[in-house]
């Protein structure tokens, strides 16, 4: 990056920040300081839905999860469309009717105290570890490729989104969110053109899907039954509508967003705003990392993208084994590029027989090239054993870097640290109301002025985003971070659901009973994690598991204090 | 999940009148994009 570029991204950064502040600063309204000023029209809360949900990781990480394994990871949104009308219809209507603050606010009218507590707890648990890993996400990939101090990158942006989350609430979140998703879109479309522009001269847009067919990265939709693989069309469907349905749902980081609405309609509208846009979205971002892989075949890549890694280990002892892998693989990727040469040119003569016979081979070759890549991670590992082996979130970045002008490069920078504070800010914003309105305002402090409570809510947020800031400097993590987040919301986020559903649908369940089946369907949870090497079961799963164990749960012991003689409480 | 007379305020959209219309268009709309993608694999096996 030069001067250019840090222009680009502060002035970008800060500019909106400030912007934010400024025009929202001094709100002494509660509901206006958690909801907004109530007149948030249907775009503002679809982009804003859209830009809580896309956090940094899903533009840093989910590129690389093209690049490796193509298209597939786009079925893990496939149930959103249907999660997102079922919320329209049903959870949104009750949620306006009841003016409440806070989803868990609900759970305590439909049920009782402890469980609003349970719900809001689980949440204020997984949402702020989600906190910290929205954080940590882009800080540890930019720090690691601009060489500059993760502790430093972490303390610096997270304490920017707090000073504009505490002092505007949640108006300045709608308020940002709008112009860093404008940011997001200008950065992407960018880094798309240019990506195209950069194709070796000669190979159309079809060829390149061409070359990307041929190594199965295309393959987008997976209609079989088995339950291992991580993404098919039914654990997307399934797991995903649980997933989405629990995270749109019941997640107040969301709630609190198409609260904001003017009307239902408004509300309602911003909701299926993203229904339509999510799932070509995701598929754009792992079409770029596709097409990003296909460039890769003509440009030789690093053999592993994490290269601040891979230096400093070759420069620590293991450098003549690593020389020696950068060599084999220079050699596996020019025997693979000549390949991919000799098909394209049987496939621009229309020669399908050379084209056939060109396809082994150049299949081969790229396993060779791939089993060179394989061999440096365990090269990386056996140096020092624990470390991460994953370089997925390394390849959309590293190609920024290495291939795009500069503007550009500042731009999309802008873009990873413009997501990153966008879904940031609306989880501070769900973490600081859910303490206040949830345990200060419901359990320590009832009656008490709009001015004390907003004041609450500014510490707690505050607070929430210190701890994330802590967690975030502390965390360390293997998985491919877009998956991390998608796990750790999996594990809870059926519970939730099961609460929810449970409240609108099993009339005769009361408090006491919900209770407990919540608490024994979480404890399965985690069983089921943490005996998943085991059990093989892909965590989408765990969505639909830990909803249908609520509920079921809810009725067995319902059914068991009925015959006690115990009246069900709340319904 | 169809909504109730209460929440059947106008959607204000041309040619979509009722909220049942517009999840038809959503649930449409997967349709398409899953149809895409599975032709995308299809014309460049």
């Amino acid at each position: 990056m030069n001067a250019f570029d840090y222009v680009v991204l502060l002035g970008t950064l800060f500019g909106i920040a400030a912007y934010g502040t400024w025009r929202t600063v001094g709100r002494s309204d509660l509901r206006t300081y958690l909801h907004g000023s109530g007149d948030t029209p249907w775009i503002v809360i679809g982009l804003s839905v859209m830009a809580t949900q896309a956090s940094a990781i899903t533009f840093l990480s989910t590129p690389g999860q093209g690049y490796e394994d193509g298209l597939g990871f786009v079925q893990n949104y496939f149930g959103a469309p249907f999660a997102l009308i079922a919320i329209a219809a049903v959870f949104l209507p009750i949620y306006r009717r009841l003016k409440v603050y806070t989803a868990y606010e609900y759970l305590g009218q439909r049920f009782d105290s402890k469980t609003r507590l349970l719900g809001a707890a689980l949440f204020l648990l997984q949402r702020g570890l989600g906190a910290g890993i929205t954080i940590y996400a882009p800080a540890i990939v930019l720090s690691t490729v601009m060489g500059w101090r993760l502790d430093l990158t972490i303390v610096c942006s997270g304490l920017l989104v707090v000073i504009y989350t505490v002092a505007g609430g949640s108006k300045a979140v709608n308020l940002t969110q709008k112009y860093q998703i404008g940011v997001i879109f200008a950065g992407m479309a960018a880094a798309f053109v240019v990506l195209l522009c950069r194709l070796p001269a000669g190979l159309t847009f079809s060829d390149a899907l061409a070359v990307a067919g041929q190594f199965h990265r295309l393959h987008a939709v997976d209609f079989s039954l088995d339950m291992r693989p991580r993404y098919t069309f039914w654990s997307g469907l399934l797991g995903g509508m649980f997933l989405a349905l629990s995270y749109f749902g019941t997640d107040q980081s969301q709630v609190q967003r198409y609260l904001s609405g003017s009307s239902l309609r408004e509300s309602r509208l911003g909701l299926m705003f993203n229904a339509v846009c999510k799932i070509p979205m995701q598929a754009f971002i792992l079409l770029l990392g596709v097409l990003i892989f296909v460039f890769y075949q003509f440009e030789r890549p690093p053999v592993f993208f994490n290269q601040a890694a891979w230096r400093h280990e070759s420069d620590h002892g293991g450098g003549a084994r690593l020389r020696a892998i950068e060599a084999d693989f220079a050699a596996a990727h020019a025997e693979e590029r000549s390949r991919l040469e000799t098909w394209l040119a049987a496939r621009h003569r229309a020669d399908r027989a050379a084209e056939a016979a060109a396809r082994a081979p150049l299949v081969e070759a790229q396993k060779r090239a791939q089993a060179v890549r394989s061999e440096a991670k365990q090269a990386l590992l056996d140096a020092r054993p624990g470390a991460t082996a994953n370089d997925s979130d390394y390849v959309f970045i590293t190609f920024i870097l290495d291939h795009l002008p500069h503007g550009i490069i500042g731009l999309l920078v802008a873009v990873f640290f413009a997501a990153a504070f966008s879904s940031k800010a609306a989880e501070l914003n769900a973490l600081g109301s859910t303490t206040t309105v949830d345990f200060y305002r419901h359990l320590v402090r009832r009656e008490a002025a709009d001015a004390h409570y907003v004041a609450a809510s500014k510490w707690f947020t505050a607070l929430w985003g210190l701890i994330a800031i802590g967690f975030a400097l502390g965390a360390n993590l293997a998985e491919n971070l877009i998956q991390a987040v998608n796990i750790i919301g999996s594990i809870f986020y059926g519970v939730v659901l099961g609460l929810f559903l449970s409240a609108f649908f099993l009339r005769r369940v009361g408090g006491t009973a919900v209770f407990w089946a919540a608490l024994a369907a979480q404890t399965l949870i985690f069983a089921l994690w943490i005996f998943r090497s085991a059990l093989g079961i892909s965590y989408l799963w765990y969505n639909v598991i830990g909803c249908a164990a609520c509920m079921l749960f809810s009725m067995a012991i319902q059914a068991v204090l009925d015959g006690a003689g115990a009246k069900p409480a709340g319904a | 999940m169809t909504p109730g007379p209460k929440d059947g305020e106008a959607t204000g959209l041309p040619g979509v009148r009722t909220w049942k219309g517009v999840y038809w268009v959503v649930a449409g709309s997967f349709v398409l994009w899953v149809g895409l993608l599975v032709a995308l694999e299809m014309f460049f096996p």
